[in-house]
């Protein structure tokens, strides 16, 4: 088991270290530009351009510029904006992290027992009108840019239906760190937990039922049902907690993924301040630190979060274990 | 020696008659007999029709989607009336573009910011999104399946290299790869010798998504090569030393294809909600060019005034992305009667 979890802490390494260089190779190493025009924005002055070759070392080597840029990171961590003059980086990536974590964390919640919800009764209820309901709708929610779906939501909670009693409790765009106040922050999730939550509803829903299915045709479960255990017994305790080892990977695999930016389109429909939102204002002003720093910072809490479901799974999981 | 015909013999049984089909056959009847598989295909082809018949409606009605048109009238039961219209509600000030209209004119489903016409801009977006996420996934397609086939039957250390490649591609969360390359991309002009790519070109989201989604199908298609490759009548083409590229275009690419097709509609629909979504981050299709990423952009601003302009696209990207899962779902039946869910 050591060596299992040590094999997987050398192959995360590996991992962060190919894809700092990736990110260094795409922002520092493209060919025909100049990277520090680049990181300077538009309209640099040409002392400013000068400046920022020094201070990145575009005129050494390639390893060395590497070297300098991964030192700025987690190092000295002084990366600067040049958009924002002076504004350090590495602060305002950690300052949006509370935002997107409460926005993941809540769907994540919502995401678990809705998919639990849809995957149970439409295994338990196969080939019913129930069944092909779920499915449709789990289908449909697969199938909605997430982006979009958040605009309507907006649509009808924040003007169409705004004044009814059904979204009259929806306050306005933004995010209300939690510290301030608990139903604030609350109030301001809810539909974007709810906009994130249905594509994951979907896809896990949809996987949950075909694992039970599966499950019901193997041989401990007609053994359950010969012991004469009853119909929700065998489902819940039988079939449901095999079919959850697979989901466990996933969930580590999306939450991991949903931290580290692709909730972003989500952050930026509803104005939350997280660090999807930060990325994407960067993109917007070309302000290049914010977005290495953001990548570099987000990839590798990706990583590390597959790398420690990976070890999980390992304790969960007796047939890996060895 | 003469053949003796033994007209005793019964006709063949109608069940030998179906064993007898190909895999490819049976994997298409299959699918024709899913009512579902059917009507999602048709839908896409309505959807590819619709698209393509985008310069008759533009020309039809006399629209430019690709120019704004902040001052001009269209005419409405025999009265002009101005594109963007003056608001009437508050102090008065500024202009709400005119919502839909039946009128010969166009403007069916009302104008944009601009005072371009949406439904224009919808069909022609729509070629954009559909052209983009099917030139992806092909190049998607043709890379993954390079790298699995070579990593796979080469094994040894460039299977080493590919895989550990492929590993940190796949750990790279896909928005913020696709981020970094559009970001560095667009500020500048690729020069590759033999081609320039211009930072405002259709090649680029193309190229960002068919890189993305690389690993997702290259390391199952690797994994299918790797048994492949165990297998007796490979290992058998091997031992008769044929030359590597007969056995792998005769032998091992045939069996790869239902690991590829399986991929084609899912990758369809990745792509193109990828594509909108990158659009909508104004770092896919730019400017003048229009896809349905773009239009969502346009409509947030007119949100609440003119919801329509963002909620059309959208509804199209449903309904293909839809289809293309539907279909997706029965490929992967047809092709797989075993892995079915009964």
């Amino acid at each position: 088991m050591l060596a299992t979890i040590t094999a997987r802490l050398a192959q995360m390494v590996f991992v962060m270290f190919g894809i700092s260089v990736l990110v260094f190779l795409i922002f520092f190493a493209t060919p025909g530009s100049d990277p520090a025009a680049r990181i300077a924005g538009r309209n640099a002055a040409p002392e400013t351009v000068e400046q920022i070759r020094q201070e990145f070392g575009f005129d050494r080597a390639l390893p060395v510029q590497y070297a300098i840029m991964m030192k700025r990171l987690f190092i000295t961590r002084d990366l600067t904006s040049f958009v924002n003059r002076g504004q350090k980086v590495i602060p305002q990536v950690l300052d949006a992290v509370p935002a997107t974590l409460s926005l993941v964390a809540g769907a994540a919640v919502l995401w678990v027992l809705g998919s639990l919800f849809v995957g149970v009764v439409a295994a338990a209820m196969r080939d019913t009108v129930v069944d092909r309901g779920l499915m449709i709708l789990s289908l449909i929610g697969i199938s909605m840019p997430v982006f979009w779906l958040g605009e309507v939501m907006n649509l009808m909670s924040q003007s169409r239906f705004h004044d009814t009693w059904l979204f009259s409790w929806v306050p306005g765009l933004g995010y209300v760190p939690l510290s301030e106040s608990l139903g604030g922050w609350f109030k301001a999730l809810v539909i974007p937990w709810i906009t994130l939550a249905i594509l994951y509803i979907g896809i896990y829903g949809r996987i949950l039922r075909a694992n039970l299915i599966e499950a019901y045709s193997e041989d401990y479960i007609r053994t359950a049902r010969a012991k004469g255990l009853s119909p929700t017994r065998i489902m819940l305790r039988h079939a449901l907690s095999t079919s959850l080892l697979p989901f466990v990977t996933m969930f580590g695999l999306d939450f991991g993924a949903l931290v580290g930016g692709a909730a972003l389109l989500t952050e930026v429909v509803f104005g939350l301040n997280g660090v999807g939102r930060l990325t994407f204002h960067a993109l917007q002003n070309l302000d290049l630190p914010v977005i290495l720093a953001t990548v570099i910072y987000a990839s590798f809490f990706v990583v590390a979060a597959n790398a420690i479901v990976d070890m999980l799974y390992a304790v969960i999981d007796p047939r890996v274990r060895k | 020696m003469s053949v003796q015909i033994d007209n005793s013999q019964p006709a063949p049984l109608p069940l030998a008659a179906g064993t007898a089909r190909g895999p490819w056959a049976t994997a298409v009847r299959r699918l024709m007999r899913n009512r579902s598989a059917v009507a999602s295909v048709l839908a896409l082809l309505m959807v590819a029709l619709l698209t393509l018949l985008a310069p008759l409606y533009a020309s039809y009605l006399g629209v430019d989607p690709f120019r704004s048109n902040l001052r001009g009238t269209i005419e409405i039961a025999g009265e002009a009336v101005p594109v963007m219209q003056q608001s009437t509600s508050g102090l008065g000030l500024g202009v709400t573009p005119i919502g839909p209209t039946w009128s010969p004119g166009g403007y069916m489903l009302g104008a944009d910011n601009q005072g371009r016409d949406v439904a224009a801009r919808l069909l022609y977006g729509g070629r954009n999104s559909l052209y983009i996420a099917t030139a992806a996934t092909l190049i998607c397609l043709v890379l993954a399946t390079l790298i699995g086939l070579v990593a796979g039957f080469m094994g040894g250390v460039v299977d080493m290299v590919l895989s550990r490649i492929l590993d940190v591609l796949w750990a790279f969360p896909v928005y913020l790869l696709a981020i970094s390359l559009s970001i560095v991309l667009l500020t500048s002009t690729i020069d590759l010798g033999l081609f320039t790519i211009t930072a405002g070109s259709l090649a680029l989201p193309i190229f960002i998504i068919g890189i993305i989604y690389v690993p997702y199908v290259a390391r199952p298609v690797r994994a299918r090569v790797l048994t492949l490759r165990q297998s007796e009548f490979v290992l058998a083409a091997v031992g008769l030393g044929l030359p590597t590229h007969r056995i792998l275009r005769r032998d091992i690419l045939p069996n790869l294809m239902p690991t590829i097709i399986v991929f084609v509609p899912i990758l369809l629909a990745l792509a193109i909600v990828t594509e909108s979504a990158l659009s909508y981050l104004s770092i896919g299709v730019q400017p003048p060019d229009a896809s349905w990423g773009t239009i969502i952009q346009d409509g947030q601003t007119l949100l609440y005034s003119r919801p329509i302009v963002a909620l059309a696209p959208g509804i199209a990207i449903v309904i293909t992305v839809l289809a293309l899962n539907v279909l997706g779902d029965a490929v992967r039946d047809s092709l797989d009667p075993r892995g079915q869910v009964p």
